[in-house]
């Protein structure tokens, strides 16, 4: 593989964005690739708009990814897709997790949450959404739905054939091992 | 075998294989992580949190002359306050071999000032290394202790944002015993009166001498020859990025050791290129250098000299080259500030501060400068670690002297307060301003993600230990006037300020309640007992007046179709605060 691939994960403090790159980058490291990954965050421990990006390839030299660049946005949280969507490549994929947290501003009601966030997604790119939450409830941890996420993101970005089930045990608590393995699959189905 | 390893992970790393065995700090984004990482090594690595960088430096200082190879960490303005040691320590020079990293912030991702502090290096006159990523930090760590003892020099280890916190592969090795070194008294080396320092100046002058010719020589340095019409000399993560830009159509000169600089082999890559370009984040510090050395090349008439540097800006301002973007409006994507948590013992202490008049709210440096933001406003500045107490004294002695309606609160954490806020309240005791100073002691270092300190009862490495007795403290520095509440009570908050505001001499209020995020000791468990809780809006009763979410708890929201609040249980812990407020009781704790 000659070209550097990019992928840029999004969400809110909390919501276990760090940790999908986490095991998203320990994966591709066993299959052998050069990796860098990049976190970005603000202040706050919960609660802000959180980034996580990762490269791969045979050689990376950057740690981020330039605007344009992403092959893929996977946004944990509807709004954040739409504050990140200049990062994508304009042939890029989206996949973006069907599920609002309203920040300060919107609480207060200084702002309102933006409509039809999903809409302009499938208008401007090739956009996958996924009810995460949904699909996590359902399997018995809301938790779960990072897991959701990056099992459309494996799909999405055809790296179907790493044992990601495997890495997935290896970086996740032991009682909460069975549920994020359901989790994974139910996001490999989730995506064509 | 490789694993993939964060720059400050990869520093412990090198650290650790270069057989450190002392190592302290101060917490501080980006920094934190390395301390943190370096306490797992409790049988070789003796691991400390200090009160502040000035304490840490100065004790690693104390090991490196006793003979060990030890380690010092701080975010870029903590060298500021280690600054009066460091100066003096590049004179006597070393025993033990000894780094100082510091992590500077492009971008103020979490800082108050954006510095570039490899300045440092050239003002105190000390030996440099800057890794652009995580196998440079492990593999430059072990040199620089290999420099620092060859030298006699403290290293200055240059570190950013993106080179701490980004993660990138490291082929790792085996920790290398070191013998500690025999501490011999010296008191021409270790003894900086001026006589002796005189002595000293002249051989750092010397030593610079002989740094620089290292500096030519060493491959940490290094080129890397392609198509000569553009040369390019970079450091740091600069390089990497510069590296993703031009790729193979363009030679590099990679500076790993930037103080002093190689001025020869400078000269012999910029004789060989047609355009040099010099590729740094934040300050022309190599290229202020590079210029005076009478070699032309282009550098901040191009590059910014504000912000993080990043490949789409090298791209842009050296290439005229962009990425061709989504075309979208982002105007209705709402902000999404950082704030208070929900349970925050702080929130309830602001709110009933920020209904008061004619008080200026002299702010620091932690989470409770979140208390700054909408809607509580409960900030009037911010200046650096500890100084809220003293800025709020000078701010009150002003008031005073004219009359002024205004009165000083002063809020600061219990981490700061141990930082140097104490230094500034014997300041107010000893002038006598009538200063109301607040310190929010919710157990532990909040902001850096809940570092222990003096007030929590352990140590890094997790050992018990003596506790700061904060009231007592304050006490014996002269304050007579104290008093200890809860933060969460509003009432509680509402008398302690009318009382220190009552008061013409300076008062204390101490709020003592444990940070929501934090894992409770058995000591938090047994004096704050299970609080843990929930609260739930009965919507019969409430009016839609919205009180509530004028505290800005981030588990309320205010729902616009039936103009009712509701409360988001998974975040409720129950504070009460919101309770509290409600003009018509409209809400209760329920068992969660």
């Amino acid at each position: 593989m000659a070209q550097t691939k990019n992928v840029l994960l999004v969400g809110v403090g909390g919501q276990g964005t760090i940790l999908v790159g986490k095991i998203l980058s320990s994966g591709l490291v066993n299959a052998g690739f050069d990796v860098k990954m990049s976190e970005v965050h603000g202040m706050a421990q919960r609660g802000g708009s959180v980034s996580n990006q990762v490269r791969y390839g045979e050689k990376v030299y950057s740690p981020i990814i330039s605007k344009g660049q992403a092959d893929i946005l996977v946004a944990f949280e509807s709004m954040e897709a739409l504050r990140w969507l200049e990062y994508l490549n304009p042939k890029g994929k989206v996949v973006v997790n069907d599920y609002q947290i309203p920040s300060a501003p919107i609480l207060m009601g200084k702002q309102d949450y933006p409509e039809g966030v999903l809409d302009i997604l499938k208008e401007k790119a090739d956009t996958s959404v996924v009810k995460a939450a949904k699909l996590a409830q359902e399997l018995g941890n809301i938790k779960s739905m990072n897991i959701v996420l990056f099992g459309a993101l494996v799909k999405g970005m055809q790296l179907t054939n790493i044992n990601w089930e495997q890495v997935i045990k290896n970086n996740v608590k032991p009682k909460t091992v069975e549920v994020n393995i359901k989790a994974f699959r139910a996001g490999l189905n989730a995506v064509s | 075998m490789k694993q993939l390893l964060t720059g400050n992970e990869a520093v412990v790393q090198g650290a650790y294989e270069a057989g450190v065995t002392y190592a302290c700090a101060y917490p501080g984004t980006p920094s934190t992580e390395i301390l943190e990482n370096i306490a797992a090594y409790k049988e070789e690595i003796t691991a400390e949190w200090a009160p502040n960088e000035k304490t840490a430096l100065e004790s690693s200082i104390g090991a490196c002359y006793a003979g060990a190879r030890s380690l010092a960490a701080m975010k870029m303005v903590g060298v500021n306050v280690a600054a009066d040691p460091l100066f003096s320590f590049s004179y006597s020079g070393v025993n033990g071999g000894l780094v100082l990293v510091s992590a500077d912030d492009p971008g103020m991702h979490s800082s108050q000032n954006e510095q570039d502090n490899r300045y440092y290096a050239k003002f105190a006159k000390l030996a440099m290394l800057e890794p652009s990523n995580s196998q440079e930090c492990r593999d430059m760590i072990k040199a620089a202790y290999e420099i620092s003892e060859k030298f006699n020099t403290p290293i200055l280890f240059r570190m950013t944002t993106r080179v701490s916190h980004s993660k990138s592969l490291v082929e790792a090795g085996e920790r290398t015993p070191i013998e500690k070194k025999p501490y011999v008294k010296n008191l021409q080396k270790y003894d900086l009166v001026p006589a002796v320092s005189r002595v000293l100046h002249r051989k750092v002058e010397e030593r610079l001498k002989d740094l620089e010719q290292f500096s030519n020589e060493t491959d940490i340095n290094f080129i890397e020859w392609n198509d000569k019409a553009i040369g390019i000399i970079s450091s740091g993560v600069a390089y990497e990025y510069a590296r993703e830009v031009f790729g193979n159509s363009a030679s590099y000169l990679k500076l790993g050791f930037t103080y002093p600089l190689p001025m020869e082999k400078i000269q012999q890559f910029a004789a060989q290129v047609k355009t040099l370009y010099v590729i740094e984040e934040l300050e022309p510090y190599l290229e202020e250098q590079i210029k005076a050395a009478g070699i032309a090349c282009i550098g901040k008439e191009k590059i910014p000299v504000l912000g993080e540097l990043t490949p789409d800006i090298i791209a842009k301002v050296l290439l005229n080259k962009e990425n061709s973007l989504i075309a979208y409006d982002d105007s209705s994507v709402a902000n999404r500030p950082p704030s208070l948590c929900a349970g925050c013992p702080h929130r309830g202490f602001f709110y009933a501060l920020a209904k008061r008049k004619n008080i200026m709210i002299s702010g620091d440096i932690g989470c409770y400068g979140l208390g700054g933001a909408e809607p509580l406003l409960a900030k009037d500045m911010s200046v650096c670690m500890g100084a809220s107490i003293s800025v709020g004294h000078g701010a009150q002695q002003t008031f005073t002297k004219f009359q002024d309606k205004y009165r000083v609160v002063a809020t600061i954490g219990d981490s700061t307060f141990f930082h140097t806020g104490v230094n500034s309240l014997m300041h107010i005791a000893y002038n006598q301003s009538k200063t109301v100073t607040c310190i929010l002691d919710n157990r532990i270092t909040g902001m850096t993600g809940h570092q222990e300190n003096p007030g929590t009862g352990y140590t890094l490495q997790g050992k018990p230990t003596k506790i700061v007795d904060i009231p007592e403290l304050c006490k014996a520095i002269g304050i007579e006037h104290i008093r200890i509440i809860n933060p969460n009570d509003l009432t509680e908050v509402n008398d302690a300020l009318d009382w220190a505001l009552s008061l013409d001499e300076p008062s204390v209020i101490i709020t003592r309640w444990p940070c929501v995020l934090k894992k409770h000791s058995t000591e938090d468990k047994s004096e704050f007992g299970d609080y843990r809780t929930n609260c739930d809006v009965d919507l019969n009763k409430c009016i839609g007046c919205k009180a509530c979410i004028k505290t800005g708890c981030p588990a309320l929201r205010f729902d616009k179709p039936i103009k009712k609040v509701k409360i988001d249980s998974a975040q409720c812990i129950g504070c009460g605060v919101c309770q509290q407020v409600c003009p018509v009781k409209a809400i209760a704790k329920v068992a969660k």
